[in-house]
């Protein structure tokens, strides 16, 4: 991700220090433990095995078991106790390891977390994180590879991120923890180890707008999480052949920053929302759709959308890369909505 | 009851005349609602409590107003014996913006955190992880506070009980679980849902002390609960209580009761909670039927207040519909 430019981040250090996208969340919980008595972590094997993708590791020798709490598989009780603890006044971090299994904690999310604000006429506040892994591109077949914060983005009452960028992995988790409503946070688990540099004393970040990663004039590139990379890669590509693209990095799923998605597409008239959820009732057609009413007039070219492949995920590195947005298509998306609209 | 009266009584007396008057007011105030919403006036799902009032009173009486309390869809007898205005009830029966959670839940959803009453909760079994939550954040600040946690017999076949039963047992969590086992999930009698129909053996499985308890009778329960949260409060892991009761009335109002006899409905009448203290306050001359009628009366008269306060509330204005979803922006 060097070369682009990182907004949302305030740099106050010229230090830079290598880390990686865990080290980087990492980071973030052990200072959120650090800065708040209130804060612990819970979740299956947060604990003693360090985290299933050694997002934790360390901190329970750092913290103790009381706040670095290994769970059983139980992830409805375990989510909802997140919730009832944070109705009780502290600020819990959960884990869920991978986003297909958090479908067995929905109904605590939905219907609790999501919903309690409103039903109480505005008593419980759920001031409560949810992390858990998400996406594809580790051959881990059809229960471990799906992209459904598309999904979570559908419920109101929830906050829903996802960080793509060092800087958000480090920076996200603080906000989010003073944010007195729920909010998932989304990790894709092909960036954990994403090498790079932040600055030594790198903090919050805001969890509200969406940041223009790449500057561009022909076409708007929008996306979030692991496909900021391959999108990124796309504009490189485009840049070869004279297409300016400018790359969104949408970072709050819910709520959307329509300010910056409408403004980039004001200033390139041409769209193309890459998002690895199933395309069809996705985050990107909500992103196309709002396009349609808040940015029609400024629209050269229908928008177009390179979405995830509509089938569970196959185990074999072929299918699945296939089943994946590929650089090369949302080049040829670009390159359709550069070429097939007015000029 | 007067306040003169109370004091002349001896403080056990008073107490259960005490028990006795919250129970006749759920009677009372469920009594009312069914009147209410056979004339419209009240809508959605309203699930009255009739025959279980002495499982909320009796638990209720033993706990003190700083610990909390989760409930269910069946919740109006939990919050009434919690203390909640009977009025701000009402009003929430109402969806007036006096209601206790200001018109947006309704029947199923009551709530009023000020008195840590964390509401009724109309997914079967939802509330349980809350209750643990709770409980947990309870114990991680060493706060000796007791949650109490609502659920019918039909939550123990839910895999959230098992869930949460395994970790307030493996956590040590101040929960005391009480299962208000009336016979029947909905329409579905417990010999018809449970492999193991003794529920208190099930909780007990997960290593908790667990037993079953006269739900009909306030004062047995009242016995049960006050040991199990002397426990729970003195540091000895979460209890359960498997408490015997049953539901006189239909599940909710649109139930024709098609899945039991009238006659099992009769027998179970015949331990009727209200009566049964009554009968015994009666015999000893602590409550007359005079004394009975003066409460009855004056429970009306608080329900009629009730009812002309709620019905000339104020509803939440259309422009307020997207309020509570989140919290405002700070400026």
């Amino acid at each position: 991700m060097t070369g682009t430019e990182v907004t949302g981040t305030e740099v106050t250090s010229t230090e830079m220090v290598k880390t990686t996208y865990r080290e980087a969340m990492r980071d973030a919980i052990r200072e959120a433990l650090q800065r708040d008595d209130r804060v612990f972590l819970m979740g299956e094997d947060v604990g003693r095995y360090g985290g299933c993708f050694a997002v934790s590791l360390g901190l329970l020798a750092e913290f103790g078991p009381e706040r670095i709490r290994d769970t059983p598989l139980s992830e409805s009780a375990f989510v909802g106790a997140g919730i009832g603890a944070a109705l009780a006044g502290m600020r819990p971090i959960v884990e869920i390891m991978t986003v297909n299994f958090s479908l067995l904690a929905l109904d605590q999310i939905m219907n609790n977390a999501a919903t309690l604000l409103h039903m109480s006429g505005g008593q419980c506040n759920v001031p409560l994180v949810i992390r858990m892994t998400t996406g594809a591109g580790r051959q881990v077949a059809a229960q471990h590879s799906h992209s459904l914060e598309g999904w979570y983005a559908h419920i109101p009452g929830i906050r829903v991120l996802a960080p793509a960028t060092l800087a958000d992995a480090r920076g996200m988790l603080w906000t989010a923890l003073q944010d007195p409503d729920p909010v998932l946070i989304f990790e894709h688990g092909s960036l954990y180890n994403m090498p790079g540099t932040l600055p030594a004393d790198a903090g919050a970040v805001d969890i509200r707008s969406a940041a223009v990663r790449r500057a561009g004039t022909d076409v708007s590139l929008i996306t979030y999480g692991g496909t900021l990379g391959t999108t990124c890669a796309a504009a490189d590509a485009l840049a070869g052949d004279g297409i300016d693209a400018e790359v969104v990095d949408l970072r709050s799923l819910r709520p959307l920053d329509d300010e910056t998605i409408s403004g980039s597409v004001a200033r390139t008239h041409r769209a193309v929302v890459v998002d690895e959820g199933w395309r069809t009732g996705s985050l990107a057609a909500e992103v196309c759709a709002r396009l349609m009413e808040q940015a029609f007039w400024d629209l050269d070219a229908p928008a177009e959308r390179v979405c995830g492949a509509e089938v569970p995920m196959p185990y074999p590195r072929h299918l699945e890369e296939a089943a994946l947005p590929r650089a090369e298509a949302i080049v040829a998306a670009a390159r359709r909505a550069v070429g097939g609209g007015l000029t | 009851m007067s306040t003169a009266a109370a004091k002349a009584l001896q403080p056990r007396a008073a107490h259960q005349r005490d028990l006795l008057r919250q129970m006749l007011a759920i009677r009372r105030f469920e009594d009312t609602c069914a009147e209410l919403y056979s004339a419209g006036e009240i809508r959605g799902f309203v699930h009255l409590y009739i025959g279980e009032e002495a499982v909320a009173v009796g638990v209720s009486a033993a706990l003190t107003a700083d610990d909390s309390i989760v409930s269910t869809y069946r919740d109006h007898g939990h919050a009434l014996a919690r203390g909640l205005p009977l009025d701000s009830v009402m009003a929430e029966m109402y969806g007036k913006t006096t209601g206790c959670s200001r018109g947006r839940g309704g029947s199923m959803h009551l709530f009023d955190v000020s008195r840590r009453f964390y509401g009724g909760n109309a997914i079967v079994g939802g509330g349980l992880p809350l209750a643990v939550g709770i409980a947990l954040a309870d114990k991680l600040r060493g706060d000796s506070r007791v949650t109490a946690c609502f659920f019918g017999d039909g939550a123990v076949a839910e895999g959230e009980f098992h869930e949460c039963m395994n970790l307030a047992a493996l956590w040590d969590l101040p929960v005391l679980f009480c299962c208000e086992n009336n016979l029947y999930a909905m329409g579905t009698a417990l010999v018809r849902a449970q492999a193991q129909t003794d529920l208190a053996l099930r909780a007990g499985s997960y290593g908790m002390p667990a037993w079953p308890v006269d739900g009909m009778d306030v004062l047995a329960v009242e016995h049960a609960a006050r040991s199990a949260v002397g426990a729970v409060r003195a540091g000895g892991g979460p209890h359960f209580l498997e408490l015997r009761t049953y539901r006189f009335r239909a599940h909710s109002m649109y139930d024709p009761e098609l899945y039991r006899d009238k006659s099992e409905v009769q027998e179970w009448k015949k331990r009727d909670p209200v009566a049964l203290l009554a009968g015994r306050l009666r015999d000893s001359g602590e409550c007359t039927d005079a004394e009975f009628q003066a409460m009855s009366d004056e429970l009306t008269a608080e329900i009629d207040a009730a009812i002309a306060a709620a019905r000339a509330a104020p509803v939440e204005p259309v422009a307020d519909l997207t309020r509570f979803v989140y919290h405002p922006e700070p400026k």
